[in-house]
């Protein structure tokens, strides 16, 4: 597979040369351990939000530290959980006395890791609270497996409790508003292609060319089932059930609905997934409040989308209209 | 007998030892149900931390098994290096800065370190991971310890349970981690986490329980 690559190995360690060169107003790189911070951090007073993961999935989470979002983002290898030890190393850059709030994806290594940070900086009387993402409805949250995976709902929490944070929150606060964002929210997936992680060089999974994957993660983990493709209207409306069934969201909901693109579908193409989105939700009495479209957690160049949807109330709103000034995301 | 704080060394580079001479029996289990580098992650670990321990250095048993433990964390990285490290990063706390540990204390230190990769890890007796071989190890010990049992004896007794703890595995069916999204939860495959503790228990037994007088000149 041809790649815009130097080295397979270097891959994360030249993306971030890359960001350093582009984003110097808005970001510092650090290396070994690696850590992407918010230009002018630590800022006095302000609860530091701190996330991070494999990477891959970009501009997840480096394209948004800034303003009004993240204080620090730690990538790890691709698809790899960064360590404990650059977690706690990057936490420790930004933290001020109003503690350090980590937004953990639910992937078994990411949690571990995150969690052990957590402890570290307790022991170095740094205040530390955890909050978990597992907003895709994929995978049955059952006492069979380690539990659903954080996705889509991963940028709404970093935008609503970075804007909460900037406003000067407690880190409590902050900590609950972002539990209460994951809890309103709930996403599925779905992929008509596979990707290659440089450093492996063939597709994590082979998915024919009338075939789509449905559920699927962001890693290419495998999904609820594969069907025949079909027009974007049908493929949607299968989402969109699965995802407005699970809360369940009821008519006369308020939603921010976010269609994401998975690296390798165009953005005329989640245009037409958004619109559809969007009639499902109308077909439903929803309410879309606010939308976001485009890829902003990828699975580096899979075709494909997941859509999220979000219950939410003025408060949340307020924070989601705040300002952001980040790579990847700024209004 | 106690614990001395070479003894602690020599039981992490007897560990170093055993998985290097079992890594690719490790990787094969692991390959089974998830992604076949438990072994090799383990074996980068450990040569990790051997790296950084020296004769009294870290100056206490406290701190070097909190250095082997965040060196492990490091090292290893993933979903292995969290568990494995907390372990060790567990048992620091309780056994403290000191240069020498009893029997009780030491098992104080393991049940503390079982405790805590249960909560680290949520996982329970039964799931099919490493605390299948490490609670059994505990629950010998404890029910030995004290009386007329010496530091060889309640080791013995740790070894075998863990030894017989990570065979069990073979039968359990995964309830956390990689090997619960495997269709069979791995049924029919022994657990690597298990496994890995299995050695653990063993390198001490090794060092301490028998007495063997493991060479320090290896690498």
């Amino acid at each position: 597979m041809k790649k815009l690559i130097n080295d397979p190995a270097e891959v994360v360690a030249d993306a971030l040369t890359g960001m350093a060169a582009v984003h110097p107003d808005m970001l510092t790189i650090h290396r070994n351990p690696d850590f992407i911070r918010r230009r002018n951090s630590p800022v006095a007073g302000k609860v530091a939000l701190v996330s991070g993961g494999g990477s891959g999935h970009e501009p997840m989470h480096g394209g948004f530290v800034g303003i009004g979002m993240l204080d620090a983002a730690c990538p790890g290898a691709v698809f790899t959980s960064p360590s404990a030890n650059q977690i706690q190393a990057a936490a420790a850059a930004v933290a001020t006395e109003a503690g350090v709030l980590f937004i953990v994806k639910n992937y078994t290594g990411d949690r571990l890791n995150f969690t052990m940070a957590a402890e570290w900086l307790a022991d170095d009387g740094i205040p530390c609270e955890v909050v978990l993402v597992d907003d895709d409805v994929a995978v049955e949250n059952s006492t069979h497996t380690a539990g659903r995976r954080g996705t889509g709902a991963t940028v709404l929490v970093e935008k609503i409790a970075g804007a909460a944070a900037e406003q000067g929150r407690s880190l409590l606060a902050v900590a609950q508003l972002a539990r209460r964002v994951n809890a309103g929210a709930r996403s599925m997936g779905l992929a008509l292609t596979s990707s290659t992680v440089p450093h492996v060089g063939s597709p994590n999974f082979v998915i024919g060319d009338a075939e789509v994957e449905l559920g699927v993660g962001i890693h290419g983990e495998p999904g609820r089932r594969r069907i025949p493709h079909a027009p974007v209207k049908e493929l949607v409306a299968l989402l969109s059930e699965a995802v407005i069934g699970d809360l369940p969201f009821v008519a006369g909901d308020r939603v921010i609905a976010f269609t994401n693109g998975l690296g390798g579908t165009p953005l005329i193409e989640l245009y037409i997934a958004a619109g559809e989105l969007a009639a499902c939700c109308a077909a439903h009495g929803l309410t879309v409040a606010r939308s976001l479209a485009g890829s902003y957690i990828t699975a580096l160049e899979m075709a494909g989308c997941t859509i999220t949807l979000l219950r939410v109330d003025d408060e949340m709103l307020e924070l989601w209209d705040a300002p952001v000034t980040t790579a990847a995301l700024r209004w | 007998m106690l614990l001395s704080h070479s003894d602690t060394i020599r039981w992490i580079q007897r560990y170093r030892d055993l998985i290097a001479d079992n890594v690719d029996e490790l990787n094969k289990l692991d390959a089974a149900i998830g992604d076949g580098d438990f072994g090799a992650s383990m074996q980068r670990g450990l040569n990790a931390v051997v790296a950084v321990l020296g004769p009294g250095e870290p100056d206490s048993i406290g701190k070097l098994l909190h250095t082997v433990g965040t060196t492990l964390v490091s090292a290893m990285g993933g979903t292995s290096g969290p568990l494995v490290g907390t372990v060790f990063t567990k048992m620091a706390r309780v056994v403290g800065d000191v240069d020498a540990v009893e029997a009780s204390a030491l098992v104080v230190a393991f049940r503390a370190a079982a405790d805590g990769v249960g909560v680290l890890g949520g996982a329970e007796r039964g799931d099919k991971t490493m605390l299948d071989s490490l609670l059994p190890a505990v629950e010998a010990m404890e029910a030995v310890v004290g009386g007329d049992h010496t530091l060889q004896t309640v080791l013995h007794s740790a070894a075998e349970a863990a030894r017989t703890g990570a065979e069990r595995t073979i039968e359990l069916h995964a309830r956390k981690g990689r090997a619960s999204y495997v269709g069979s939860g791995g049924v029919g495959c022994i657990d690597p986490g298990a496994t890995g503790m299995r050695y653990m228990f063993a390198a001490l037994h090794d060092v301490v329980g028998e007495g063997i007088h493991y060479s320090e000149g290896t690498q």
